[in-house]
């Protein structure tokens, strides 16, 4: 244990009162984080008449009627907004997982001329974000008539997540030892088949985590449907739940009960795969 | 990297199809970069370049740009005062992400430490906001900063301790702070996240050296912990620097850059000109400034990144 600590005879105490302060601030914090969630929990699971009386206390019991209206009312089109979400993001992170891997592995593995000029390209990309890329993408899409069309949102998407994946996955991809390419090689194998026999199934954790970031970032993104989708059929889920709130945003209860719909997806799918989230930011931004 | 595979297959793969080695490589490097650079080069480089000429013309996005004004909304821009206020509130938000939010991320990190029983905890529960769309988070923040205090939270909780609601997004003053509290909520888990990975890389037994030889614990942080994280602070302080120049969802939800264009950003501003008055060739030009200014700051960072850094190598 900490030697140098140990010398002094209050040791223990002086222990005690330290975790009592560290533990005091980090919890204060939690209920923080907390409570915009919980007050909207509170409110998804109250009646309009029972959030009016009574804003802030526990819904008990919970009323599971303005849940129930959001899954059932075909005007409000929940299930046709997570559809199209689905669609985006299986499409784009499927889109971003093959063209990184293939990209980065010939900026991690393969040696040819203009190779820096190539790399460099890429990292121009991580200055040159979506939020201010967005007026001049759009004049592209329509000239390629892809507006109101949920492929320019895929491609946009795509495009846009590229130079970091690339980065992310290079990163891994130089990581495995040079060693087992040579013993391949030797062994008669072609760059390809290095790449799709022995490197894949290696980096399958570094694949994993641009899925994970790949599906949030494309799940999460109003910005590019906003501009792209004009059709109210065409919504992904969050630029519906923006409109929802606009729409019917005097009813705060069921509003509350889209919003935490909307979320109840992201939330469920961050505890299953918070490895591959935390493993592929840290290693984007502390490497990258 | 865990066990490595066997490598079962090499005996059955078919032999070479005659051609030459070198050209199969060359081959095989043109296919796997032909679609990332093709869809970089098509819809992140072209659009650069296609805005640099549609900010010379006065066009409304109708047929071709024919009314060439050269560099006059680069002019404009700069004299308008609405403008002036996002930038002016860009670089607040900058100031307080820098000198707020960054401390606050990296005060938790090190409370949360290398062995703290339960970190994992934290550190799932401070991230959440970060997972959570910029909409959902928008959306929760305008209900509890709502100004009614039986419909907001926030004003509930003052009216309890005796203080006066306030109009948190109606209030001109207050509105910006208001807008960066959401945006600490959201974004401050995913620096502690950073701030965390590069204290685990930072070998313990140095710090233990630091109180072997008489360093109290603000001497040891100050002296050991902090320069040895300097990689990690340079990194997120460029990130926090480039968010905060192109804040927009959350603006855009929670106050549309009002009241009378107090929480203003440049991407709000861009946005109204270009897809709400349609004026896109002004709103390309305002584009091109805040990619000169993130460019700006990425050429700042890379010269500071690029500096020979003795402690490179423990940084990991």
């Amino acid at each position: 244990m900490r030697t140098a600590q140990t010398y002094r005879p209050s040791w223990n105490v002086r222990r005690f009162f330290q975790r009592l302060l560290q533990y005091s601030v980090l919890v204060a914090v939690v209920i923080i984080v907390f409570v915009p969630i919980v007050i909207l929990v509170f409110g998804a699971l109250k009646t309009r008449g029972e959030l009016m009386s009574s804003p802030y206390s526990l819904p008990i019991p919970p009323r599971w009627e303005n849940i129930i209206s959001i899954l059932t009312t075909p005007r409000y089109s929940f299930w046709p907004m997570l559809r199209n979400s689905l669609m985006v993001m299986v499409a784009t992170t499927t889109g971003v997982v093959v063209i990184c891997s293939l990209a980065a592995f010939v900026f991690a593995r393969m040696e040819f001329r203009l190779k820096g000029i190539a790399f460099q390209l890429f990292t121009l990309g991580l200055m040159f974000p979506i939020n201010i890329a967005i007026l001049p993408v759009y004049f592209v899409l329509r000239q390629m008539n892809l507006i109101d069309n949920l492929w320019g949102v895929i491609i946009v998407q795509t495009a846009f997540q590229l130079s970091g994946n690339i980065m992310i996955l290079r990163g891994f991809f130089t990581a495995i030892p040079a060693e087992l390419q040579d013993a391949a090689y030797i062994d008669g194998c072609t760059a390809f088949d290095f790449f799709w026999r022995i490197l894949l199934p290696l980096a399958k954790p570094a694949l994993a985590a641009v899925a994970a970031l790949t599906m949030i970032m494309s799940w999460n993104d109003l910005l590019v449907p906003l501009v792209v989708i004009n059709s109210d059929k065409l919504w992904p889920l969050p630029l519906g739940t923006m409109q929802f709130q606009g729409q019917y945003g005097q009813d705060l209860a069921l509003v509350s009960a889209f919003v935490a719909l909307s979320a109840l997806p992201t939330i469920v799918f961050y505890l299953f795969a918070e490895r591959q989230i935390v493993s592929g930011l840290t290693a984007g931004a502390v490497k990258g | 990297m865990q066990s490595l595979p066997a490598i079962p297959n090499i005996l059955k793969l078919k032999p070479g199809t005659g051609m030459p080695r070198r050209f199969q490589d060359n081959l095989m490097i043109f296919l796997f970069l032909l679609p990332a650079i093709v869809l970089f080069l098509l819809f992140v480089v072209y659009p650069i370049f296609q805005s640099i000429y549609y900010s010379m013309f006065n066009w409304k996005g109708f047929g071709p740009a024919v009314d060439f004004v050269g560099l006059n909304n680069f002019k404009n821009i700069l004299s308008d005062r609405v403008f002036m206020i996002a930038l002016r509130n860009g670089f607040l938000i900058i100031g307080l992400s820098l000198f707020v939010q960054l401390p606050l991320s990296l005060m938790l990190a090190v409370l949360v430490g290398r062995d703290l029983p339960g970190r994992v905890f934290f550190r799932t529960i401070f991230f959440l906001p970060y997972v959570l769309s910029e909409v959902i988070a928008a959306l929760m923040w305008l209900f509890i900063l709502n100004p009614d205090p039986d419909r907001g939270f926030i004003n509930a909780v003052i009216v309890l301790f005796g203080g006066t609601p306030q109009a948190w997004l109606g209030n001109t003053n207050l509105v910006l702070i208001s807008i960066f509290a959401a945006l600490t909520w959201k974004y401050f888990g995913y620096h502690m996240l950073l701030f965390m990975t590069g204290l685990q890389n930072i070998p313990s037994e140095i710090e233990e050296a630091g109180r072997v030889d008489g360093a109290n614990a603000f001497q040891n942080f100050f002296f050991i912990t902090l320069p040895l994280l300097a990689s990690t602070i340079r990194t997120s302080v460029y990130i926090s620097v480039l968010g905060s120049l192109q804040q927009f969802i959350l603006v855009w939800i929670m106050s549309k850059g009002g009241p009378v264009n107090a929480s203003e950003t440049m991407a709000t501003y861009m946005y109204r000109f270009g897809f709400v008055r349609f004026q896109l060739g002004y709103g390309s030009a305002v584009a091109i400034y805040m990619f000169l200014l993130c460019l700006i700051f990425s050429l700042i960072y890379l010269h500071f990144t690029r500096k020979p850094d003795y402690l490179s190598g423990l940084e990991g």
